[in-house]
C-alpha cells in the first residue's frame, strides 16, 4: 500500500464536509463531534465587577443545566462575589433584581480562582501546556471529536481583553492559540462568545478554521450593563449575557434551536450596542448547527448488536489484605524535620527601642521632665 | 597638557566608543533568547511522508493444489499433507499452529484443494483465530490449468484475504480521519473512526454498579475475579499497544436520567432508543476519575433497575427488544441493564441478596470495548467463514489490523506534531528553545524515521513501538510548559519599552558627538581661511 501523507496544513479548510445523511440512530454524522467541553472565564475582579462573576456563572449553569459534566467545564472566576465582604446576602450571586435567581447554587465547581486566573494559566489551559502536576479538572481534555464553547466577559477594549485589572490579553494571542489547538485538533468546531466592550475586536484575527464568534458589542461600541439591585448594590449582569441567558432557559436537552437564533438575541433596541458574529470560518451552515451541539451535551448512542460468549469459570483472586502502615507513611510523617519558623527579634526589643527613644529625647531636651515619668 | 575642551571632547568620544563597541553587543547578547539547535531540515523532509506499507505473506499449496511437475516451479513452495479430513476447520486450523508461529505483521494462506470437505459448500475462506487462512482453489482451476494461470487466479483473493486480515486503503484512510477530514466516502468507516478512542499511551477502564435501589436488591459482583478471568487476557494482548488501568466502583441511589415507559404488551419497562442519549449526562457527573491520568477514560456501566422498573427492555428503533440489553457511546464507554426481577418472587423479603452471572455481564462488556478500542465490526465479504471468537475476546490477525492502523495513526500524529512544533517556533523569535525540547524533537525524528523504514520492512512490532515512542517525545516536546509564548511583542511596545531606557543616555552622547564634529568642521574652514 502506497500513502502519500503531505502536510495538511491547508488541506483541513479546502476539503469540505458536507452535511451527512441523518442516520436512524439520531443524527450521528450530522456534527461530527463526540463530546462537549466548555472554558468560561470571568477576567475581573472588585468588587464592583459583580456583574462578570454573574455573568460567567448564568452561562455555567445554562450549559449544566443542558447536560455538560463538571468534568468537561473549566470554570475560572478572577474573583469571589458569593463570600466577599461586601455581600449582603453571602454564598449567592444573583442574576436577576429582587434576588430571584441565585447561580451560585450548591454545585458550583470553580477550577481556577482569584489570582489563579492569568492570561499564562488561561492560554496554558487552551493549549495544554500545563505542568505534569495538574489535575485533570483544572485541563482540557479535548480531542479531534470535541466541540468547545469558549465565554469570555470583563473590561476590554480594541483588541484586548483586560485580566485581574493587571494584564490583557490581545486577539493576536488570542487567535494564535486558536491555530496551537487547530494544529494539535483539540477541537472539532468552536464556539466562542465574548461579553465586553468592543468586543468584536477579539475575533477580527481568528484564522483557523472552524471557528464561529459572537460578541456583545462592536469596536467602538461598549457593552452596558443591565440592571443594579439596590439591596445588593451594584449592577447584577449585562445586557447581552442577560438575553443570552433568556434565550437559553427555553433550550432543552432536546431541542432542535439552530444558531440564527441565537445571532439574534439582544438586538440593538434592547442592548443598545450591536452584538456582532463571524461565521466565515465555519464549514458548516450556522442553520445546521443546533444549539446543543454547543451549549448541551447530547450523547451519541449506538445499540450494542453482538456479544461474546464466554464459558470459562471465574477465577478465586487471592484477597490481598492492605496494612494502614503500607499505605500511610506514618513513620516519614513523625520524623518530619520542625518547620523553620521566621525569625523575630528578640523579646524586649521593642520595649528596649522605647526607652532608647525616650532617653535620647530627654538628652536633648533636659533631665528636668524625666522626673514626670518616674 | 590638555585643554578643557580637549579633555571633554576625548571624555565624550571615550564613553561613546564604550557604548558601542560594549554596550550595544552585551545589550544584545544578554536580550538574545536561548534557542537550541533544531533538526529543521529532517522535519521538513518530515513534511513530505511517504509511507509504505509491506506485509508478508507465507502461500502454502496443499497436496493435491499443484501437480508435481508444478511443484519444481513454484518458488514459494512448502507442501504439506493438511489434515483434509478433519471434521472442521477449526481443527485443521489448530493442527496447523503446532508447525509454525508467523511473527506479527505477517500471514499465512493455506491453499486447498477445490475437493476439500474441510469448508463447507458455499465458502471459500476460512479465516482462523491466528494469523492463518485457508483459501479454496475455484472450480474453473480444475483441469489442465498451468502455473501462471492458477498464480493468476490464486492472486486477487489473496489480496481480498489481505484486505480483510491486514489493512486495507479505506482502514488506513480512517486511521488518518482526524488529520484529513474527508468527503463521506464509507460511511461505516467514518462510524468506526468516530467511535473509536484515538491512540493514547495508556486507557483507564472503570467499571461501576449503580444500584438505585439498595433497599430492595443487595447486589454482589466479583469484579476482581470477573476481571482477572475475562477482561485481563484481552488487555494482556493489547499491551504492545498501550497500558490499561482498571478500576471499579459501586454507585448508589443512582438514578438513570430517563423515565422508563411501561409497555403493557409486554408487561415490561421500555427504554426507547430516542432516550438513550440523555441517560448518560446524568450520571457521568456521579462517576469519578482518576485524578492524576490525562488518559482517555472507558466507563463500562452496569444498571441494576428498581423493584418498582423492573423488568426494564431496551427496544431499538424498530421497537424490537435488544437482545444484549446494552448500548454504548462512542469514545465514552458502554451502559448494561441488568433485571434482576427473575431472581426473586412476589413474596421475597427485602432486600433481597443477588448474584450477578459476571460471564453474561462482560460477555457484553468485552464486545463494547473490542469496538471502542477500534477492532472492526464490519462484516467479512461473501464467501469468508471467520473463526469464533477465542477465549481472550481478539485474534491474532485483528490484533495486526489494530497494530497497522495505530501505527499509522501514530506516524501521522508525530509527523504533524513535529512540523507543525517547527513552523511555531520559526514563526516566533522570542520563545526560549530549551536543550530538553531539541533533544525530545531529535529522539521524535529519529524514531520516526525509524517507524516508517520498520513499516517499509513490514516489521509491524518494531514500527509500533518506534511509533509510541515518535509520539511519546514529540508530545512532550510540543506540550512542555515552558513553550508558551507570552512573549507577542508588538513593535511600538518594544520602542516604548527601549526609549525611556536609552534615550537619556544617548542624548547627551549624541549631542556632544555632534558638538565635536561640528567644531572639528569649524577648525578646518578657520584653516582654510587662514591658508588662503
Amino acid at each position: 500500500v502506497h500513502l502519500t501523507i503531505s502536510q495538511s496544513r491547508a488541506a483541513s479548510s479546502a476539503n469540505h464536509i458536507q452535511p451527512l445523511l441523518v442516520d436512524n440512530a439520531g443524527q450521528f454524522f450530522s456534527s461530527g463531534h463526540t463530546n462537549n467541553w466548555a472554558v468560561l472565564v470571568c477576567t475581573s475582579r472588585f468588587w464592583f465587577n459583580y456583574r462578570h462573576v454573574a455573568n460567567t456563572l448564568s452561562v455555567y449553569r445554562s450549559v449544566k443545566r443542558l447536560g455538560i459534566p463538571d468534568s468537561h467545564i473549566v470554570l475560572m472566576l478572577a474573583d469571589d462575589m458569593a463570600c466577599n465582604h461586601r455581600n449582603p446576602k453571602p454564598a449567592t450571586v444573583f442574576s436577576h433584581k429582587n434576588m430571584e435567581l441565585n447561580v451560585y447554587g450548591d454545585d458550583v465547581e470553580v477550577d481556577y480562582r482569584g489570582y489563579e486566573v492569568t492570561v499564562e494559566n488561561f492560554l496554558r489551559v487552551l493549549t495544554g501546556r500545563l505542568p505534569p502536576s495538574t489535575p485533570r479538572s483544572k485541563r482540557l481534555l479535548s480531542d479531534d471529536r470535541s466541540n468547545i464553547l469558549i465565554y469570555l466577559t470583563g473590561h476590554g477594549g480594541n483588541g484586548f481583553l483586560k485580566f485581574q485589572d493587571s494584564e490583557e490579553i490581545s486577539n493576536v494571542e488570542l487567535a494564535d492559540a486558536f491555530e496551537q489547538m487547530w494544529q494539535k485538533r483539540r477541537y472539532n468546531e468552536l464556539l466562542f462568545i465574548i461579553d465586553t466592550c468592543q468586543g468584536a475586536s477579539m475575533y477580527e484575527r481568528f484564522y483557523s478554521p472552524n471557528l464561529m464568534a459572537l460578541a456583545s458589542s462592536q469596536v467602538g461600541e461598549d457593552s452596558l450593563s443591565h440592571q443594579p439591585d439596590l439591596a445588593i448594590g451594584v449592577h447584577l449582569m449585562d445586557r447581552y449575557t442577560f438575553y443570552l441567558l433568556e434565550f437559553l432557559e427555553d433550550i432543552h436537552p432536546a431541542s432542535k434551536t439552530n444558531m440564527n437564533d441565537l445571532f439574534k438575541v439582544c438586538p440593538k433596541s434592547q442592548c443598545v450596542s450591536t452584538p456582532g458574529h463571524r461565521t466565515d470560518l465555519f464549514l458548516r451552515d450556522p442553520g445546521s448547527v443546533l444549539i446543543t451541539d454547543f451549549f448541551g451535551s447530547v450523547r451519541k448512542v449506538e445499540i450494542t448488536m453482538e456479544t461474546i460468549n464466554l464459558t470459562d469459570p471465574i477465577k478465586q483472586v487471592e484477597q490481598r489484605k492492605y496494612s494502614y502502615v503500607d499505605q500511610l507513611p506514618v513513620s516519614e510523617i513523625i520524623h518530619q524535620k520542625p518547620k523553620q519558623k521566621d525569625w523575630h527579634p528578640p523579646d524586649g526589643f521593642i520595649l528596649g527601642l522605647w526607652t532608647l527613644i525616650l532617653l535620647v529625647f530627654f538628652k536633648l531636651y533636659g533631665m528636668k521632665h524625666l522626673k514626670h515619668i518616674f | 597638557c590638555l585643554s578643557e575642551r580637549r579633555r571633554g571632547q576625548l571624555a565624550a568620544l571615550s564613553i561613546a566608543a564604550v557604548v558601542i563597541i560594549v554596550g550595544v553587543p552585551l545589550w544584545w547578547r544578554t536580550t538574545e533568547t536561548y534557542r537550541a539547535w533544531l533538526p529543521v531540515n529532517q522535519i521538513n523532509e518530515l513534511a513530505n511522508l511517504q509511507l509504505q506499507l509491506s506485509a508478508d505473506v507465507e502461500v502454502v499449496f496443499a497436496r493435491g493444489t499443484v501437480t508435481p511437475e508444478q511443484q519444481k516451479k513454484v518458488p514459494t513452495q512448502v507442501v504439506i499433507s493438511l489434515c483434509l479430513f478433519c471434521s472442521s476447520p477449526l481443527e485443521a486450523d489448530l493442527s496447523l499452529h503446532t508447525l509454525s508461529e508467523s511473527p506479527c505483521g505477517s500471514l499465512v494462506v493455506y491453499v486447498i484443494p477445490e475437493s476439500s470437505t474441510l469448508l463447507p459448500e458455499d465458502v471459500d475462506v476460512y479465516i482462523g483465530q491466528r494469523r492463518t487462512a485457508l483459501l479454496r482453489i475455484g472450480a474453473q482451476m480444475r483441469v489442465g490449468r498451468t502455473l501462471e494461470q492458477l498464480l493468476a487466479h490464486l492472486e486477487p483473493r489473496i489480496k481480498q484475504v489481505l484486505q480483510v486480515m491486514s489493512f486495507s486503503h479505506t482502514d488506513i484512510t480512517a486511521a488518518l480521519s482526524d488529520r484529513v477530514r474527508l468527503s463521506p466516502g464509507n460511511k461505516e468507516s467514518i462510524a468506526d473512526s468516530m467511535r473509536a478512542f484515538k491512540s493514547s499511551p495508556g486507557y483507564e477502564i472503570t467499571f461501576s454498579l449503580l444500584n438505585p435501589d439498595p433497599k430492595s436488591h443487595r447486589v454482589h459482583w466479583d469484579i476482581e475475579g470477573a476481571v482477572q478471568t475475562y477482561i485481563q487476557p484481552l488487555l494482556t494482548k493489547l499491551a504492545p499497544l498501550a497500558n490499561f488501568s482498571i478500576d471499579s466502583q459501586t454507585l448508589y441511589y443512582a438514578m438513570l436520567g430517563v423515565n422508563p415507559r411501561y409497555d403493557s404488551s409486554r408487561s415490561a419497562y421500555t427504554l426507547n432508543s430516542d432516550s438513550l442519549a440523555h441517560v448518560i449526562n446524568p450520571v457521568e457527573a456521579r462517576l469519578g476519575s482518576n485524578a492524576a491520568s490525562s488518559n482517555p477514560v472507558l466507563n463500562f456501566l452496569l444498571y441494576v433497575p428498581d423493584a418498582h422498573h423492573s423488568p426494564l427492555h431496551i427496544h431499538d428503533h424498530k421497537k424490537q427488544e435488544v437482545l444484549s440489553n446494552a448500548f454504548h457511546s462512542p469514545r465514552w464507554g458502554g451502559i448494561m441493564v441488568y433485571n434482576v426481577n427473575g431472581f426473586y418472587g412476589p413474596e421475597a423479603v427485602f432486600p433481597v441478596d443477588i448474584n450477578i452471572n459476571m460471564a453474561k455481564v462482560m460477555g457484553v462488556f468485552l464486545a463494547q470495548l473490542r469496538l471502542l478500542l477500534g477492532v472492526q465490526s464490519s462484516a467479512p465479504p461473501p464467501g469468508f467463514l471467520v473463526a469464533p471468537c477465542s477465549s481472550t475476546g481478539l485474534a491474532d490477525w485483528e490484533l495486526d489490523r489494530l497494530m497497522w492502523s495505530r501505527t499509522v495513526e501514530n506516524v501521522a500524529t508525530a509527523t504533524t506534531t513535529i512540523t507543525s512544533l517547527a513552523q511555531l517556533l520559526d514563526q516566533i523569535g522570542n520563545i526560549v528553545i530549551n536543550d530538553n525540547i531539541a533533544q525530545q524533537v531529535s529522539s521524535a525524528v529519529t524514531s520516526l524515521q525509524l517507524a516508517v523504514a520498520e513499516l517499509e520492512a513490514g516489521n509491524l512490532g518494531f514500527a509500533l513501538q518506534y511509533s509510541k515512542e515518535a509520539i511519546l517525545a514529540s508530545e512532550r516536546a510540543f506540550f512542555d510548559p515552558s513553550l508558551l509564548h507570552l512573549l507577542y511583542f508588538p513593535d511600538d511596545q518594544k520602542f516604548a519599552i527601549y526609549i525611556p531606557l536609552f534615550l537619556p543616555m544617548c542624548v547627551p552622547i549624541l549631542l556632544s558627538l555632534l558638538k565635536i564634529v561640528s567644531e572639528a568642521r569649524q577648525k578646518r574652514r578657520e584653516r582654510q581661511a587662514k591658508k588662503d
